[in-house]
């Protein structure tokens, strides 16, 4: 059985959304996915950190936590904050839509992880914080024994 | 990051080698808007070839530089895309105001 969990919690530093690309990617990686696949879950996850960096906490340091779960073949993660929340988050979900385009933030951030991923979910409370769960199916290949017989 | 100066051609060219993240690209803003405000290019050629990693930070980086080359005169220019940052270019709708490219090898041949 793959089965399987993880959890891991650090502070709102830029440098962490590196950090917290390779805890996902390593551990995602016991279900062999493709190049193509690990690339996508690592770009939906430095989408969430960031936004928990950048918009949860603008002027406050704060904790982040990264949850992993494998369920078969499938990836579930969960990244969640104390931040000040998101006030309408129908709206946030739109393509272009950023609070923050001082910034250079293109509000492409919701509508990567949704494209990226199988699921997107985004709860959020004024003055509470976020969590963002999503989830992907890792495909199962079949061994091709004729690749090696050319 | 490596920037070259090529002066007869009025191009900047820069290899991006890190991984373009929120972390990363506040430090690559500030370096490519000095290099712009000095040289004035016509041309600002970003060459993706070392790029393993980039997320929605990438788009507004350049959506940034795309403006700073613009009050100069100058244009942005992509080279070396990989699919996959190429996906998140498609998405964004930024290839409308730059354009990616054919590696051809002169430009980086006679650097300075
Ligand atoms: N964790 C969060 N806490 C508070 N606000 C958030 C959070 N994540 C996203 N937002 C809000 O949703 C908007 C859209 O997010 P996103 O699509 O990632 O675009 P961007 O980060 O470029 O602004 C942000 O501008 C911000 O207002
Ligand atoms: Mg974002």
């Amino acid at each position: 059985m793959n089965n399987n969990e993880m959890k891991v919690e650090f502070l709102s530093r830029s440098v962490n959304e590196g950090f917290a690309r390779a805890v996902v990617s390593s551990f995602v990686s016991q279900l062999d996915p493709t190049i193509e696949e690990l690339s996508d879950i690592k770009t939906a996850v430095s989408e969430a950190v960031t936004n928990s960096i950048i918009h949860a906490y603008p002027n406050v340091e704060g904790k982040i936590t990264v949850k992993g779960r494998l369920v078969e073949n499938e990836v579930e993660l969960e990244i969640s904050d104390n931040g000040v929340g998101i006030e309408n988050v129908e709206k946030a979900k739109e393509p272009l839509f950023t609070t923050k385009g001082n910034l250079e933030r293109s509000g492409m951030g919701f509508a990567i992880m949704e494209n990226f991923m199988d699921e997107l979910n985004v709860e959020s409370i004024l003055g509470l914080g976020t969590k963002i769960t999503m989830k992907k199916k890792i495909k199962k290949y079949a061994f091709d024994n004729n690749k090696f017989c050319k | 990051m490596k920037i070259s100066h090529f002066i007869e051609e009025k191009t900047l060219l820069i290899d991006i080698t890190e991984e373009i993240d929120h972390h990363a690209s506040e430090k690559i803003r500030r370096r490519v808007d000095y290099e712009i405000q000095r040289f004035m290019p016509k041309k600002v050629v970003f060459n993706f070839e070392m790029v393993k990693f980039m997320d929605s930070a990438g788009i507004g980086l350049l959506i940034g530089r795309y403006k700073t080359a613009k009050m100069y005169g100058g244009q942005v220019e992509l080279v070396n895309v990989s699919e996959k940052i190429k996906k998140i270019f498609e998405m964004s709708g930024i290839l409308r105001i730059m354009n990616i490219i054919e590696n051809n090898n002169e430009i980086f041949c006679k650097k300075i």
